[in-house]
């Protein structure tokens, strides 16, 4: 616990017994990593199997005791679910979806929250309270009707069907209300003093000033995108064309139910995109995803 | 005109354009299916396809509302959320509090606790889904090789989806943890270590107060996750399964209700009875939250 080292700490040892003190230190110390390393093996260790499962025979994924390292790894796995699964297919589908959606939420966020932040206009107040409405109301509740709506506008088994019902954030919108109400008012009137106009001053200006909450929402709508379930299940029927990789594994493990290795080698391959996401977005996904967490 | 009035014109008309996009999205996918879901609940879907759907006022809701299924769905959908929720939030404030320290290291052991947050559903599905099935060798190793096999057991299947959510819940719970740790002032904190306040007095009289606005976000956050959760029990579960009827998430029976049994009537009442738990849950946790906040600044 954080509070008990520090406490050491803030006491200062005393003259008299400073081997003791130093000890009881290093032993916190190796209890902390320990406790930290009890921790990650906890949340890695199912990934972890399920690589190791991935890289062995059939035969041998039912020993007992499991082999905890693949000896002779069978690396033909992934290419197989790379085929066998159509994840090439699916994969460039989550990624179409996908960026269809992050732009698409971004720009109507950006639209949005500038009125919303920089301009005066009748009903203000009203039509911000309508944005954060839609916070309250799950899309799943909304399911039933968007599918019929979304057939009869012919978009069934289409990436407009998959896609535009999420083109627009009420969360984002106030992500980035929030960020453009930091820009000093000065800064606005003094572009306008320059001749800016409101959108040389939202592009040149506004924009690049939100820019981490921006990305923030970028990364927060990215994961959410590639990781939606429900819809995509409900969307893409039983058509291959555009369905998603999220759907995509479950049929892979329902086709390949004697080939276990098969299904989570293409499940590896499913989430490595996101691991890098992980990597190199941690700070801005962890800023999107704390964003009400802490005033 | 005045130049001003115009200008106030040009610039409401700006703004309304702006707004334009968004609102039409709403409009469409969210309030007008949200409120659908009213009249679609007094409508009785045809026995046979083709024909219209008949009025039926209330008597659908309170069929549906007194059937056995849902009752059993609900009961399903509260025993999930009672095992994901305070286990998650519990597991995230641990592992908040074991990295909340800048030693050497911990910037690998951050990105490892917050990994769970980007594995996707389909994902953990099936990393747990295989360690679970009896054909692989760790469970039976570990001698919990119940008959029939956990995810076909109605005693065991709800309890192994949950600690798929759980798992998957613990690295969104370890980030909203960590951010409420490292908000937590400073000063206040030196205070109570001044005033020679112990550990185990320290965590419970000064940092879980602290804390608690943080706690309640994830409690919140958490309730919603869990209510949402159902593609563990779509891709492990399934209707043909024989544990089927007590892993029946009320969303579950949402998408069943569409895809399946092809009854909007059926999916209307049930939406509408998700959206009332959750908006119970938000308002309550609201309310508890002021009054802690206030609690906690006084």
């Amino acid at each position: 616990m954080p509070a008990t080292d520090t406490v050491t700490t803030a006491t200062p040892a005393t003259p008299s017994a400073p081997q003791p003190r130093r000890r009881h230190r290093r032993a916190r110390l190796v209890l902390r990593y320990l406790l930290l390393s009890i921790g990650a093996v906890i949340i890695l260790f199912p990934l972890y199997m399920a690589i190791v499962n991935s890289l062995l025979e059939p035969s041998q994924i039912s020993h007992q005791p499991p082999p905890l390292f693949p000896t002779h790894p069978q690396w033909h796995t992934y290419p197989t679910a790379w085929t066998t699964g159509h994840l090439a297919v699916y994969l460039r589908n989550s990624a179409i979806q996908t960026f269809i959606i992050v732009a698409g939420q971004l720009i109507t966020s950006i639209l949005a929250a500038y009125a919303f932040a920089f301009l005066e206009f009748p009903f203000k107040r009203t039509l911000f309270v309508v944005f954060l409405m839609t916070l309250m109301i799950p899309f799943e509740v909304t399911v039933a009707t968007n599918l019929s709506t979304v057939s009869s506008l012919g978009w069934f088994n289409t990436f407009p069907g998959l896609t535009v019902p999420f083109l627009a954030t009420g969360f984002g919108t106030f992500l980035l209300r929030q960020a453009f109400l930091q820009i000093p008012t000065d800064l606005k009137e003094a572009a306008q003093l320059d001749g800016y106009g409101n959108f040389r001053f939202l592009w040149s200006v506004a924009i690049p000033l939100a820019r981490p909450a921006i990305a923030a929402l970028g990364v927060f709508s990215f994961l959410a995108a590639w990781n939606q379930y429900l819809w995509p299940l409900l969307v893409t029927g039983n058509d291959n064309s555009i369905r998603t990789v999220q759907i995509g594994l479950k049929q892979l493990l329902n086709t390949q139910l004697d080939q276990i290795n098969v299904s989570l080698a293409g499940t590896i391959i499913a989430i490595v995109p996101l691991i890098i996401l992980l990597i190199i977005f941690q700070k801005q996904l962890v800023r999107s995803l704390t964003a009400g967490a802490v005033k | 005109m005045s130049v001003a009035s115009v200008r106030k014109r040009k610039e409401a008309g700006l703004a309304y354009l702006l707004l334009l996009p968004a609102l039409v999205i709403f409009g469409v996918f969210t309030f007008y299916p949200f409120l659908k879901n009213f009249k679609l609940a007094l409508y009785q879907n045809p026995p046979y396809p083709g024909l219209p759907a008949k009025y039926v006022g209330l008597s659908q809701v309170t069929s549906v509302l007194g059937s056995s299924a849902f009752h059993q769905s609900l009961i399903s959908t509260f025993l999930f959320v009672i095992m994901v929720v305070p286990t998650g939030l519990i597991g995230g404030l641990l592992l908040a509090l074991a990295a909340h320290k800048e030693i050497k290291g911990m910037a690998v052991f951050r990105t490892i606790f917050s990994s769970t947050v980007v594995s996707s559903v389909a994902v953990a599905a099936v990393v747990f889904g295989t360690l679970m099935n009896p054909i692989v060798g760790l469970l039976p190793w570990l001698g919990l090789n119940v008959h029939p096999s956990i995810l076909q057991s109605p005693t065991w299947a709800l309890p192994a989806v949950a600690m798929i959510a759980i798992w998957q819940f613990l690295g969104l719970s370890f980030i909203i943890m960590t951010a409420g740790l490292q908000s937590l002032p400073e000063e206040v904190l030196e205070a109570a270590r001044l005033d020679g306040a112990g550990t185990w007095t320290m965590f419970w009289r000064v940092t879980v107060p602290l804390l608690s606005p943080t706690l309640f976000f994830g409690l919140v956050i958490g309730t919603i996750y869990a209510f949402q959760s159902f593609g563990q029990i779509d891709i492990l579960i399934g209707p043909a399964n024989s544990a089927f009827t007590h892993t029946n998430v009320l969303l579950y029976y949402v998408y069943q209700a569409l895809s399946i049994q092809n009854d909007p009537g059926l999916a209307a009442v049930l939406s509408i009875v998700l959206f009332a738990i959750l908006l119970v849950v938000t308002l309550l946790q609201m309310r508890f939250l002021e009054k802690r906040v206030h609690y906690a600044s006084n």
